[in-house]
């Protein structure tokens, strides 16, 4: 073997191992709604038990970045591999949480069933829902504190209630792998609150957290990890050494002022 | 005559229609749920219109073949192959086109629709079809039905119901959230296309009594009259069949009592009535509610403005506010306001000056987004907090008239 042969060939194993240890590895993904890509030949290879703050400006491709790694869309290139393989065998372990504003609240559904909805993979079409399955949907609820609020039309709740039904119809699914897309998007400061105790007690109980998140300001206090994305891949590490005036200034470019970067990223002083 | 035909008396036939449209409403009314659930009723119309050209071809087929043309189950057959081919049409055009689903149901309804119509022109002038009676699955006919034919229409709505009922979950899933149905692992294409087979199949069950224009009603008001009722889909489309179910019966019944009365339309028409009940007197959802809900909101809004104007001094002019003062015993006729309204007034300018001291404080942010003007502030804080409150703004002042 001549040197650059081994070397490729020492890449290949660090790539096999690094697909094999993450949650989720996306390699070369490309996504288009007609003819403009949404997201371009991203990479990105989410760690075992990290909480990650996927980031960038309006229409940089985060939510796409997620339903295409979920395979909600579908993409024109690329792979997505779960746990090390494929993501149709991995579904049991991923909790997704869609943005709030993607269904119709007057939908005829009490919260309860909103939460029933995510032990479907448990019950398939037939199994009756029994008493056990019941007050595990409450126990989810009880987690984001909506206990009370079972058998309210889920119409009636207020938009951090509704936020917090879909997380609790998540975390009935007791996935490994939580997938949020913006969780905290016009959320009052209770829910907000309620959210993240929730986020940061399943990533200490070891559960890998990756969420589209808007909110610059918070991303240092909530996140341990960043994925910067604006069409392409801009930056992706701890948030010590990737969440820097530089990246977002690169991810961001010109939209975000630079005094508003010194206030927000570590890196810059 | 109207009681006999709800009982049952007024001879075979009209007892085999009103079993078999009862049966028809009730498959008719739990699937078309699943769609108007989806957000897809339109595409039942260019299911139904699509089967047309399938009961022309299938009378052309058994004819040439020396059968009866007017066979039912072959007619059935055929209608359900072009219907077929209308829904694989809209599904092409929305999905390979930028055209949006309606355009597609709309170019798809009237292109098979005006196909049928002349192939049936075409039968008429052969020597075997003028009496082939096939315009009678446009908008029904039950006059010639036979025994056979009722077992079959109460078959295929009993399989269709059956199907409904196992798929349940999945339709329910994906008209509610599909992108999170996708997640777990559901296909919702697949979904959507069984919910169109069965709407397609309850389409053709139903050609016979309510035939293929009026079937859409039959599929869409019974859940749109559930609807009015309960805040469950699983409700909604218990209800859906029980509305289906009475507006078929009685709607066959109906028709049965009087001569030369068509079956599909007057069923139609009885369950239009169940959906105009439901629309003007359900709780909640239904008109008077709505209405009264309102009245009872602009009365607390103009009484808490007659209060806020007596407490400052100010003169109240808007007669419905001082109609509904005097009402309460809270003001004179004058606009002068009495004891029991001077003491009102006050509180409520002294909750008007706790809500403002609240909005002020960071640890009542989420009650303070409760303002509306209206509430009482004794239903968001407890006695303890408004005394701290009333701490921060000073005693209570009086109030001069």
């Amino acid at each position: 073997m001549t040197h650059l042969e081994l070397a490729a060939d020492h890449g290949r194993m660090v790539e096999a191992e690094n697909l094999a240890s993450s949650p989720l590895a996306i390699r070369g993904l490309t996504v288009s709604y007609g003819e403009k890509p949404a997201i371009f030949s991203v990479d990105a290879t989410f760690e075992d038990g990290s909480m990650t703050a996927i980031i960038g400006p309006n229409g940089a491709g985060k939510s796409t970045l997620l339903k295409a790694a979920l395979g909600v869309v579908r993409p024109l290139s690329g792979r997505v591999t779960v746990y090390g393989g494929p993501l149709e065998g991995a579904r049991g372990r991923i909790a997704y949480v869609p943005q709030r504003a993607s269904v119709d609240w007057d939908f005829p559904a009490r919260v309860i069933d909103v939460v029933l909805m995510g032990l479907y993979r448990e019950l398939g079409l037939l199994a009756r829902v029994t008493g056990r399955h019941r007050s595990r949907a409450m126990d989810c609820l009880a987690r984001v504190g909506m206990e009370n609020f079972a058998h309210r039309q889920i119409g009636k709740l207020s938009g951090g209630q509704q936020q917090r039904v879909f997380l609790a119809r998540a975390l009935a699914q007791d996935a490994d792998l939580y997938l949020l897309d913006e969780p905290f998007a016009g959320v009052d400061a209770a829910t907000e609150k309620a959210i993240i105790d929730v986020l940061k007690a399943l990533n200490a109980g070891g559960k890998t957290v990756v969420a589209v998140h808007h909110d610059l300001a918070t991303v240092t206090e909530y996140f341990d990890r960043v994925f910067l994305i604006n069409v392409r891949k801009v930056g992706e590490g701890p948030v010590e050494s990737t969440f820097t005036g530089e990246a977002l200034q690169k991810a961001y470019g010109g939209r975000l002022a630079v005094t508003q970067i010194d206030g927000l990223a570590l890196g810059a002083v | 005559m109207l009681f006999e035909a709800l009982t049952l008396q007024l001879g075979y036939n009209a007892t085999l229609v009103a079993v078999g449209a009862a049966l028809l409403g009730v498959a008719a009314g739990v699937t078309g749920t699943f769609l108007f659930l989806r957000k897809r009723a339109l595409v039942a119309d260019a299911i139904s219109h699509a089967t047309l050209p399938g009961v022309g071809l299938a009378f052309i087929v058994m004819v040439l073949a020396g059968g009866d043309g007017r066979n039912l189950a072959g007619l059935m057959a055929g209608s359900a192959l072009t219907a077929w081919g209308g829904l694989i049409c809209v599904q092409a055009i929305t999905r390979r086109t930028r055209l949006s689903e309606d355009a597609a149901i709309g170019a798809v309804l009237s292109v098979f629709f005006g196909a049928g119509i002349v192939l049936l022109t075409v039968i008429q002038t052969m020597s075997s079809g003028r009496q082939a009676g096939l315009d009678g699955l446009l908008l029904g006919s039950t006059a010639g039905m036979l025994r056979q034919d009722a077992l079959m229409i109460a078959a295929g709505g009993a399989l269709t119901l059956a199907l409904v009922l196992i798929l349940r979950r999945a339709m329910i899933l994906v008209a509610f959230d599909s992108e999170y149905a996708r997640s777990i692992g559901l296909r919702p294409d697949r979904v959507d296309m069984m919910t169109m087979l069965l709407v397609l199949a309850v389409t053709v069950v139903g050609l016979k009594i309510v035939g293929l224009i009026l079937i859409v009603a039959l599929l869409i008001i019974p859940p749109v009259t559930a609807r009015f009722w309960t805040e469950r889909s699983t409700r909604v489309a218990a209800y859906a069949g029980v509305v289906g179910g009475v507006s078929g019966y009685v709607g066959a019944a109906l028709s049965a009592s009087a001569p030369a009365m068509p079956t599909g339309p007057i069923i139609v028409l009885t369950c239009f009535v169940l959906f105009l009940l439901s629309l003007l007197l359900a709780p909640e959802r239904g008109l008077l509610a709505a209405w009264l809900r309102h009245r009872r909101f602009q009365e607390r809004v103009h009484i808490r403005q007659g209060l806020l104007a007596l407490a400052q001094g100010q003169e109240v002019y808007e007669p419905l506010t001082i109609r509904l003062l005097v009402r309460k015993g809270l003001a004179r006729r004058d606009g002068v306001p009495t004891e029991a309204g001077r003491a009102r007034a006050a509180k409520a300018l002294r909750d008007e000056h706790r809500w403002q001291a609240l909005h002020g404080l960071a640890e009542y942010e989420a009650i303070s987004g409760l303002y509306d003007g209206l509430r009482d502030i004794e239903t968001v804080l407890t006695a303890d907090q408004i005394d701290e409150l009333d701490a921060v703004l000073g005693g209570p002042r009086e109030v001069t008239p």
